[in-house]
């Protein structure tokens, strides 16, 4: 696109105004809703209540708290398990559906994986304890077997990580799942066939063309999927609800939500956790320009 | 391992001619090595997963036809009776009297209002950023990149002490107006009208003397209905299915949306905490139906949605 440099002042003039006008609605929106609350956050979390520099104060209070370490440790435990799945079995569905199943049969599939998704957020959460719950789930005896006859057993400290990986699995994996069979789809018809007439089995072809071929999407999906689970919220908030049992800062963000609001509300400190998170999901957000290089916004130009 | 990639990786990077290669027919493992096994197995790994997937919503689904001791004694797939979703829909609006219907249409005003407020600013947007050149362009994109990849819920705390500083706290516009702040919508409008409107189109109609608005709204808008509905979609659904940001600005119990709502059912009912709380005649039939209304606008869109959520916009290729 080279108008821009050919356009006469007047025309550019025109050019601008009415570009300020397309874009106006969403620039106040944007500076309220985006730039103002990161900065209102930094802003937070460099000072105390008096507006007066801190330094790395509030920060040392966030991270040094005795329940900081077990929130991200059990936020670390739900992300192994979690993105291991993801990865696994959005990866290897695709795969199959791509590679074994034709036409309409793969399209339903694809549909019946997604549907979970229409539950996102405390409908799921709700469904998944109803599904736990000795008393009322449909695998009860299943339950029962193995040890856990009322709810309070199942929802152990040491369950929750897989739980909450179970939870998030069901509702989300299956974006992930029409998103991974996209980019197998797009692997040119040409270099399969030609794997294929090599004597490549389906196993080498999955394993040697398809996956490194789409491995830019793999990274994509890894890193945009640590960035949504490190804002677990929902899930272990309503477990703690039900069942007073569990931790209610079980997860990072419901820590921060305490110091905000909980008994000794501290709203600087509160910042202070934002932002260490946003700064933990931004690292991962470059990462992702520079692996996947799908964020150009130069391409165009 | 290396011994059986070089062969594939040679092929791939030297490009080959499978015209050509397809005259002579192979004798490569292909054909039928392992019959019907191979089917099989795809089918029982899709099966188990299917069921996976969809048991729990077929649960859901006939749940509310049963009484709670129903629930827990008898067969977890039997269907039970109409009459039954028709008591338990009554205990819903007993409750609190009726605080329920006051959800939902919380929910409706609003998972509307911000649609509304969204698709009017980002469309345009996402039109302005790709197909005219203005000052600050590049700078808005590059932003617009870096808040959508931001972890949306680390900017609730602040956002809510911004909203109690200009007094919206306890207001329908604490929710509609972030929620009408979408960056995911002005970046797809933005992709879409940079990949798929021919400026040659666009410089006609302005040689021709229409105005900028009057090309946006004669040509690009009804050119982009496909993203039009993808906004509209990932928007709603997003709005719908927040809780985070409505459990923290919303006070008041009326003024919750029903997400918030039906954990208040759940803290409300015996099903997770047996003995644990009064009678207030909300048990697993009236939560798992309480459950369902609130998935069911979800899932209409989905149902509508399916064609170009499965096939159309992810999959790139025009393959099938």
């Amino acid at each position: 696109m080279t108008t821009a440099q050919t356009l006469r002042p007047a025309q550019r003039e025109r050019s601008n105004k009415a570009g300020y006008l397309f874009v106006a609605g969403y620039t106040v929106l944007l500076i309220a809703f985006g730039v103002l609350p990161t900065t209102y956050a930094l802003a937070l979390a460099f000072t105390n209540d008096q507006w007066q520099f801190t330094g790395f104060g509030q920060f040392i209070v966030a991270v040094t708290d005795y329940r900081f370490l077990q929130s991200m440790a059990n936020m670390g435990a739900f992300l192994v398990i979690w993105l291991t799945a993801t990865v696994v079995f959005a990866v290897g569905l695709a795969l199959v559906l791509r590679n074994f199943v034709r036409g309409r049969a793969s399209v339903f599939w694809r549909f019946i994986f997604y549907l979970p998704g229409a539950l996102a957020g405390v409908a799921s959460t709700l469904v998944w304890m109803f599904m736990l719950s000795p008393q009322a789930s449909p695998i009860a005896p299943l339950l029962h077997a193995i040890g856990w006859t009322d709810f309070g057993q199942v929802v152990q400290p040491q369950n929750l990580p897989g739980i909450f990986a179970v939870m998030a699995f069901w509702v989300g994996v299956g974006g992930w799942i029409i998103i991974m069979y996209g980019a197998v789809n797009n692997i040119s018809d040409d270099v399969m066939e030609a794997a294929r007439l090599d004597g490549a089995s389906s196993w080498q072809l999955a394993w040697y063309v398809q996956i490194p071929m789409i491995r830019q999407w793999v990274v994509y999906m890894l890193i945009l999927a640590f960035a949504g689970g490190t804002q677990l919220y929902v899930e272990p908030q309503l477990l703690f609800v039900a069942s007073k049992q569990v931790d209610p800062t079980w997860s990072p963000n419901q820590l921060a939500v305490q110091f905000a609001f909980g008994a000794t509300s501290n709203p600087n400190v509160a910042a202070a956790l934002s932002v260490v998170l946003l700064v933990v999901g931004l690292m991962f957000a470059v990462v992702l320009v520079k692996r996947s290089g799908m964020f150009n916004v130069e391409a165009e130009d | 391992m290396t011994v059986t990639r070089n062969p594939v990786r040679a092929t791939e990077s030297t490009g080959t001619t499978p015209q050509v290669r397809q005259a002579t027919p192979t004798r490569g493992r292909r054909p039928r090595a392992n019959g019907w096994a191979r089917p099989v197995l795809v089918w029982l790994i899709l099966l188990a997963f299917g069921f996976f997937f969809v048991l729990p919503i077929v649960w859901l689904i006939l749940a509310p036809t049963k009484t709670s001791t129903e629930l827990a004694n008898s067969f977890p797939f039997a269907v039970g009776s109409l009459g039954e979703v028709g008591q338990a829909w009554q205990h819903l609006v007993a409750f609190q009297n009726g605080i329920i219907l006051r959800w939902f249409g919380n929910s409706a005003l609003y998972s509307f209002g911000g649609l509304a407020l969204a698709l009017v600013t980002s469309i345009p947007a996402g039109y302005g950023l790709s197909r005219i050149r203005f000052r600050g362009r590049k700078l808005l994109l590059t932003i617009t990149l870096i808040v959508m990849i931001m972890p949306a819920a680390t900017l609730v705390i602040p956002m809510f002490l911004e909203l109690n500083a200009v007094k919206l706290i306890g207001t329908p516009l604490a929710l509609i107006l972030p929620f009408a702040y979408f960056p995911f919508g002005v970046y797809l409008t933005y992709v879409y009208f940079s990949t798929s409107l021919q400026s040659s189109m666009l410089e006609a109609a302005r040689i021709d003397g229409a105005s900028e608005f009057q090309i946006f709204f004669r040509i690009a808008v009804p050119l982009a209905r496909p993203v039009i509905a993808m906004v509209t979609f990932f928007s709603f659904v997003g709005n719908w299915q927040n809780f985070f940001l409505p459990s923290l600005v919303m006070p008041s119990d009326d003024q919750q949306p029903i997400q918030v709502g039906l954990s208040q059912l759940m803290s409300s009912s015996p099903a997770f905490n047996p003995g644990g709380t009064a009678n207030l005649g909300i048990d697993a039939p009236e939560l798992t139906l309480a459950i369902l209304l609130s998935v069911i606008p979800v899932l209409v869109l989905f149902l509508f949605a399916q064609r170009s959520l499965v096939s159309g916009m992810f999959s790139g290729g025009t393959k099938g």
